[in-house]
């Protein structure tokens, strides 16, 4: 009974495929197998999770994956995947873990938000012939001017993080990813002039030399923090939710903890990792305050502190809180957020839209006067370039990017991170695995990636006659809603199209 | 060196003269001030008379805190070397997720004493708390040593309710001839052995030599050793979906 079958089919074109045997090389899963005995290659549906790995490497073109066409009964309520999913609990009375953001179906408001370009009352902007500025810095500002005796101007500004481009590498643990994986997102971001994130996994040694290019993390475990760690990066980020799952805390089990990882984030080999759900020093804004200053004072005021969240209900209210609380720069996290492992329920089910927390969070500190208190990153599933214009134009100094990072380096989003086994490298930490990810490559195909985008970017606020992107922070003229109710456009603070 | 609290700003001056003296420092009427010896480093003595403010020693890295008085809450908070000796009570949240270094209490712990305490080869974080301590000590405990000696509260169980939640490494001792009941199930409770007593000694030792308190009747009296039922409690709890 317990039996479920394959999503997906192996197709193998006898007459392409010359037995060159990459395929079942290759195939952590075991999915191909080769039989010695009739020297044939073979197939288990079963253990394909349709990563692609075989498809991309195969020279023939002899492979691909299908849809088995297997379907049940199903109707609008009672779906496949909701059966299946009883049928594995039922099975093992487990909690159902999922991989990667939220796939429901709920409304994506990027793609239903459009922009605006010039036409005939103001000039666009050719990219090729003007200069266009895409950098941003990010941090507190100083309410007031300060003047010494003389009259003249005191440098009073806050430690700061400067980016070519609005664009960060989103938090990934050396554990979760794999340590080429960490160089790949590190040497990038190095060469492109902006930041990565280490998340809470602590900072392994080869790591240090990427500092001026480095966000640490401080969450809840406190996995691999300590003074030298919290001094290495440019800037701290405390978390306290992540988007993909809100109000719980994480759970890297003890068979991952081997080597490498168990001596960076400073736990013994083969205990699990466990960040319980909330700070047990935070359970107020000025606790929260209280660890701010800590990290201050334990890094003499030199880096500013990112606080992350979760969006969730009142979260402009929290995000207000934030900004009072001491922090430099707010992350916001939305409910697609990429993850490792997420219970699927959790996943799927809590959190909200970051398009909508992200507009509420930029309003509600305008009304308050305290905008310039903190920046803004966000993130939460921000695909393309126009994703990111959307947000600047919503309200947003910065967004964080991982699963798009992931996928510009080899992931094909199979959603099947937590087994531990990825054949591109990434999410594993088998040797045979994880240097098939070559950090040079990775490296590359990430600057690609953020190349292609500035460019875009570029462009999109050329069409606009904007030629700095501070100018879009929190435009919204620019923004037009399409088939949205006025409730949308309200929390959103757009126009709808046409008007 | 000496310096008032009274006669220098705000934490953030004090701080500073802790954090550029090339000597010991001596802080005087301290009253509130918080973060004192914010991740000070080894080979500096900080001593304070009067009531530090929260998170006293945050990521202490090999400094010595010794406080004549009680400390407030987080004390020790994510600290990684050193040692923090009290001679009062402590608040609240005491060496959260501590992972090296000692604490000395005289006196009493709060509630949530040293929480998601880790250990990772030599190092290893030590509390000792001499009276009681309140309700959640030691939950998501990952290593490392909690020793609650009771002293004054000989007539009643020295620790709260909810011990060890989510427990799956290190020990907890407790000095009681009370019984220890109502665990959660991630926490097996034993009395403990001369074995095991032959770890916590030295600590002990040490705790009775700074605070000049008679060692003989500690070492004889009933210890209860808490330990997790499983290192990895949570391994089956999932199924991929």
């Amino acid at each position: 009974m317990n039996f479920i079958y394959p999503e997906n089919e192996i197709v193998r074109n006898e007459k392409r495929c010359n037995l060159c045997r990459v395929c079942d090389t290759q195939c952590s899963y075991g999915a191909h197998e080769f039989d010695e005995q009739s020297g044939q290659l073979n197939s288990d549906d079963r253990k394909c999770v349709n990563c692609q790995r075989c498809v991309v490497l195969c020279k023939q073109m002899a492979l691909k994956i299908v849809p088995s066409g297997n379907k049940y009964k199903e109707n609008y309520n009672w779906r496949e995947q909701t059966i299946k999913e009883i049928f594995r609990q039922a099975d093992s009375g487990g909690v159902l873990l999922s991989g990667m953001g939220n796939p429901g179906d709920f409304k994506v408001y990027f793609d239903k938000i459009v922009l605006n370009a010039s036409q005939v009352t103001n000039p666009s902007i050719d990219p090729l012939r003007e200069p266009m500025e895409t950098r941003v810095s990010l941090g507190a500002l100083p309410r007031d001017i300060e003047r010494d005796g003389k009259g003249q101007l005191v440098n009073n500004l806050p430690p700061r993080i400067n980016l070519s481009m609005p664009v960060m590498f989103a938090a990934m643990s050396y554990g979760s990813i794999s340590l080429n994986a960490h160089k790949s997102l590190a040497a990038a971001a190095q060469e492109m002039g902006v930041l990565y994130n280490t998340g809470e996994g602590g900072l392994h040694g080869d790591m240090y030399s990427y500092g001026g290019n480095t966000v640490v993390q401080v969450a809840s475990g406190r996995f691999g923090v300590h003074p030298d760690y919290l001094r290495s990066g440019v800037a701290i980020e405390i978390k306290m939710g992540q988007g993909a799952k809100p109000g719980i805390g994480g759970h890297l089990p003890g068979t991952k903890i081997v080597g490498d990882i168990s001596l960076t984030r400073m736990i013994s080999e083969g205990s699990d990792a466990i960040s319980p759900a909330p700070h047990h020093d935070i359970y107020s804004i000025e606790d929260l305050r209280q660890l701010i200053y800590s990290l201050k004072e334990a890094t003499g005021y030199t880096k500013p502190i990112i606080v992350k969240v979760a969006a969730v209900n009142n979260i402009a209210a929290i995000a207000s809180g934030i900004a009072r609380s001491g922090a430099d720069i707010i992350a916001l996290d939305g409910f697609r957020g990429g993850t490792g492992a997420a219970p699927t329920r959790i996943r799927d089910n809590v959190g909200i839209p970051v398009e909508l927390a992200l507009a509420s969070i930029d309003r509600i500190l305008r009304d308050e006067g305290i905008r310039n208190n903190v920046s803004i990153i966000v993130g939460g599933s921000i695909r393309s370039s126009s994703d990111v214009v959307k947000a600047v134009a919503l309200g947003a100094d910065s967004v964080y990017i991982g699963t798009a990072a992931l996928i510009a380096m080899g992931c094909h989003l199979c959603r099947s991170c937590y087994t531990g086994k990825c054949n591109w490298g990434i999410a594993t930490q088998i040797p045979e695995l994880t240097k098939r990810l070559k950090p040079s490559v990775a490296q590359k195909r990430l600057v690609n990636l953020l190349t292609g985008w500035k460019h875009e970017i570029e462009e999109m606020m050329g069409g606009m006659g904007i030629n700095s992107i501070e100018s879009l922070k929190g435009n919204r003229l620019m923004l037009r809603g399409v088939g949205l109710s006025e409730r949308e456009l309200e929390v959103l603070g757009i126009k709808h199209a046409g008007e | 060196m000496n310096v008032s609290a009274l006669k220098v700003g705000g934490f953030m001056e004090l701080n500073e003269k802790i954090r550029s003296a090339d000597s010991d420092v001596h802080i005087t009427d301290c009253c509130g001030q918080r973060f004192m010896g914010t991740a000070l480093a080894k080979g500096k003595k900080l001593t304070i008379t009067g009531t530090p403010g929260n998170a006293a020693g945050a990521y202490l890295n090999g400094g010595v805190i010794e406080v004549i008085g009680n400390v407030q809450d987080a004390v020790g908070d994510t600290m990684n070397l050193g040692k923090i000796i009290v001679h009062g009570n402590a608040g609240d949240a005491l060496g959260y997720a501590m992972r090296g270094g000692n604490i000395f209490i005289r006196g009493n712990a709060g509630y949530r004493a040293g929480v998601h305490m880790k250990a990772y080869k030599d190092l290893k974080p030590v509390i000792v708390i001499g009276g009681s301590a309140g309700s959640f000590l030691g939950e998501y405990l990952a290593g490392g040593l909690l020793v609650v000696l009771g002293i004054g509260a000989e007539e009643t169980l020295p620790v709260g309710n909810f011990i060890g939640t989510g427990m799956h490494g290190g020990e907890i001792f407790i000095r009681t001839k009370k019984k220890i009941a109502d665990l959660p199930a991630q926490v097996a409770v034993n009395a403990a052995t001369q074995d095991d007593l032959a770890r916590i000694k030295p600590h002990i030792m040490e705790f009775a030599e700074l605070f000049e308190v008679e060692l003989e009747s500690l070492l004889e009296d009933n210890y209860y050793i808490l330990t997790p039922n499983t290192q990895n409690p949570y391994h089956l709890m999932y199924v991929a979906n």
